[in-house]
């Protein structure tokens, strides 16, 4: 009965998504006020029955109903509670379902968060998003419908992946996701502006806030990921340059183009046409993710066992919301905006530099994971693009991005005097050449290449250091009053931009030391023997047996981690065999510390009679650097979101009919 | 002084400025064509199956990725514990393959593997990559169209 609810529910927001995706749109374009007003009531009322169908299914999950065949497949009666509920959205179906109600989520917010706006781009904001929402819901309700029953009822469940039963991946989906889906409210915003022919300041001031905060939930989701690999997969290592995970980096880095271009339109008016274009790609890229992920024309570590219909039918999708979106700017975008003037040496052109970078680099990666389907497509070969190709293509570009980093915020609007900026970056240009050459050699490494690459990643992260505390110094100097004071008069979204460029510093430094001086040893151990790596001794002490969890069994081993002969502390990796798929699980175990990580992950049991294991030891200085540069670049975006001026902006815009040009930040600066 | 700078600047012609531009695109598309390339040219892996081994179609000098089933009963463990040998096989011909380290935790007889390496000079695959999955049920496309090709094979033996 209750999936059976669940399955109307989503009929039923299909229908009313399909009402928000036409006549509000049919509204605003006649201008017909009765039809517009049906955007928010639609947009909000879908959401609660997506919501009541997610809710279904996160019941059927929770009582364990194996009539439904996705709960069959993904759930069993010694799964504990916490994983019930995230193996709701652990499969394929469910996840669409995720997906699918995050969407009614982000257009029930804006329904909400949106009454400074005009009525006519309301409706065209949340009439383009309503048109995404049908696309998607036909997509589950035709092939992957989360609430299909099971006839004979089996009396268990498959179960959930061992690999998803972890903290890190039941939060890891609904966090990316977010992110992917938030980006629909960029699109939305920018379709609507083409279709209104109006692309000003004041449209880029309402979709800035919503890219934000999209960009930081994709941060976190790509964070998360990234975490539960490293210690969940047992091979240390954080981020393997595979298809999927380049599918989330896609939007990201695209996202990252559209927060820099949107703040250049907002404050000067520039830039419209290239922001559209990018707000476009975004979400574009976020769907070529989910294709690619949910497909399976890759061969990726990600890759679940998949339905060929699913991939032809999510590709359609793709080339109308693409393809229709791309026709419509190719008719409209001449029409709107002209741009404004600025000199080469400008904040504009560094900003402009930044953008053309991030592209650039997200299109060699999009041609490395692509370009193994091309070739099988055309019957060349099958090959696959490894590591090495993005690390050779990547880096430079980032480096000539950090580069400018440096630069733009330190330059001014419109125009800059080269002379004056030579003047300003000549400190910290000098500490970073310093810092960067001395560092390594400090450090104990002598070989010329280790040495340069070293020095490339130290100098990145000190010259994005320096020139930050040098336009911190720079801008207090001009203030009066005592320093703390002055420090607190900046605007957040200015406390923003330099938390999340640290960021950047700190994850560089996490990179860089982790690659220049990870220590990795595979050996065979038996019980007293030790093995030493990074300074650190790890002694095996022994393997206890059958050390029951809920629905798994475990070989839990003892390690005592040693320095200077003290003991640190006990280590208990495990090798855990699931019941129900009777499949082999390492968790590893990690000290984990703010200057680097120990870890140890049990491989298998070696049978000569003295009971050795062969075990992979690491040692990772500094590996939490790069989550924590995550974590600061989120800070910043939630910063830029919570800066004043857009409350400001909200009542002053609630009050006032609306005007072009009414910037009312750009006194901020 | 600033002051004549700002005017100089402001005195260079929108055809100048055009054609700066223009540099720095051409330079740009120049340097990461360059990049692209040479990346693609030097770190890219063929696939090659079980059989096209056997027939010696894959290189004998380069890395590639062989993928299949890992033979039935073909899994041993050399003596320093770490180094392990193994079978790949498309059901008509096998690899033997060798590898030293930890494996994944899905690295099963008679389930699908991917493994990167070269062949030595013995014909034995020297593995340096084993790939592993998330998913018992997955099986990599290529694998499946490896199995797929030697069955098809297999089938047509028996007709003729």
């Amino acid at each position: 009965m209750i999936p059976e609810i669940g399955q109307f529910a989503l009929i039923l927001a299909l229908v009313l998504v399909l009402v928000q995706g036409t006549l509000p749109l049919a509204g605003a374009a006649r201008g017909i006020p009765a039809w517009m007003s049906l955007a928010r009531r639609t947009a909000q009322s879908s959401f609660l029955f997506l919501a009541l169908a997610f809710g279904c299914l996160l019941y059927s999950f929770i009582i364990n109903d194996f009539s439904v065949l996705n709960v069959a497949t993904n759930s069993n009666t010694h799964l504990p509670l916490h994983y019930r509920i995230a193996a709701s959205w652990g499969s394929h179906e469910g996840s669409i379902m995720m997906w699918v109600l995050m969407l009614g989520m982000w257009s029930c917010a804006v329904s909400i968060f949106s009454r400074h706006l005009p009525e006519e781009v309301v409706a065209r904001v949340l009439g383009v998003m309503g048109l995404v929402t049908t696309g998607l819901l036909l997509f589950m309700l035709l092939t992957s419908n989360p609430f299909e029953r099971l006839f004979p009822v089996p009396l268990e469940g498959r179960d959930l992946n061992p690999l998803l039963q972890d903290p890190g991946m039941a939060l890891h989906p609904p966090t990316l996701y977010m992110g992917y889906v938030g980006f629909s409210v960029a699109f939305a915003f920018a379709v609507a502006a083409l279709l209104g022919g109006r692309l000003d300041a004041t449209w880029a001031r309402w979709s800035r806030p919503w890219t934000t905060l999209a960009w930081c939930f994709l941060t976190v989701g790509i964070m998360i990921g990234s975490w539960w690999a490293y210690y969940e997969l047992g091979w240390g290592g954080w981020w393997f340059w595979d298809p999927v995970e380049n599918a989330s980096l896609l939007p990201w880095l695209i996202g990252t183009a559209l927060i820099h271009s949107l703040a250049v339109t907002e404050k000067r008016g520039t830039f419209k046409i290239w922001t559209v274009l990018l707000a476009i790609c975004a979400f574009s890229l976020s769907l070529l993710g989910t294709f690619l992920v949910r497909s399976g024309v890759l061969t990726s570590v990600h890759a679940f066992a998949t339905d060929p219909r699913r991939g032809m039918f999510i590709l359609v999708f793709l080339a109308l919301v693409i393809g229709g979106s791309l026709v419509l700017f190719a008719f409209r975008a001449p029409r709107v905006g002209t741009a404004g003037t600025f000199k080469i040496v400008s904040r504009e052109s560094s900003l402009l530099g930044n953008n053309i970078l991030l592209t650039v680099a997200c299109g060699t990666v999009l041609l490395g994971t692509l370009y193994p389907l091309f070739l099988d497509a055309l019957n060349l070969g099958k090959i696959s693009v490894g590591p090495p190709y993005f690390e050779a293509v990547f880096v430079p570009i980032m480096a000539v991005l950090v580069a400018l980093m440096g630069i733009g915020p330190m330059a001014r609007w419109k125009e800059s005097s080269p002379r004056e900026l030579r003047h300003k970056l000549r400190w910290p240009l000098l500490i970073t050449i310093v810092c960067a050459l001395a560092l390594p050699l400090v450090l104990g490494r002598t070989e010329w290449k280790s040495v340069a690459l070293l020095a490339l990643g130290f100098g990145m992260a000190f010259w994005i250091i320096t020139t930050l505390v040098a336009v911190v110094l720079e801008r207090l100097h001009h203030l009066q009053g005592g320093f703390t004071d002055k420090l607190r008069r900046q605007p957040r979204s200015f406390w923003g931009m330099i938390l999340a460029h640290l960021g950047v510093a700190v994850f560089i430094i996490g990179v860089t030391v982790v690659k220049g001086f990870e220590a990795e040893r595979d050996v065979r151990m038996a019980p007293g023997d030790t093995v030493s790596v990074g300074g650190y001794t790890f002694k095996f002490v022994g393997i206890a047996e059958t050390q029951e969890g809920p629905n798994y069994s475990a070989s839990r081993g003892t390690f005592d981690l040693i320095k200077d002969d003290k003991l640190v502390r006990n280590l208990y990796p495990e090798k855990r065999i699931y019941f129900s798929h009777g499949m082999p699980m390492t968790e590893a175990a990690i000290d984990s510390g703010f200057l680097g990580d120990r870890y140890v992950s049990l491989g298998e049991e070696i049978n000569d009679g003295k009971g050795s294991w062969s075990v992979r030891v690491y040692h990772k200085p500094f590996v939490t650097w790069i989550w924590l540069g995550c974590m600061l670049m989120t800070l910043g975006g939630i910063f830029a979101l919570l800066d004043r001026r857009y409350r400001i902006n909200m009542r002053k815009e609630a009050k006032l009919p609306l005007t072009g040009e009414n910037d009312l930040s750009g006194s901020a600066r | 002084m600033t002051e004549q700078q700002v005017n100089g600047n402001g005195a260079m012609s929108a055809r100048k400025k055009r054609f700066l531009w223009i540099g720095f695109a051409l330079l740009l598309s120049a340097a990461v064509a360059a990049l692209v390339t040479k990346g693609l040219s030097a770190n890219v892996t063929y696939f090659y199956s079980p059989s096209e081994v056997a027939q010696n179609i894959a290189p004998k000098d380069r890395a590639f990725r062989i993928g299949g089933m890992v033979e039935e009963h073909s899994v041993q463990r050399a003596p320093d514990g770490l180094t392990i040998y193994f079978g790949i096989t498309d059901s008509l011909h096998v690899v033997r393959a060798a590898y030293t380290g930890i494996l994944p935790d899905l690295f099963a007889e008679g389930k699908g593997v991917v493994a990167q390496g070269k062949l030595d000079e013995k014909g034995v695959f020297q593995a340096t990559r084993v790939l592993a999955k998330h998913d018992e049920n997955y099986v990599a496309p290529e694998v499946a169209e490896a199995m797929d090709k030697a069955h098809k094979e297999a089938v047509m033996k028996t007709l003729q």
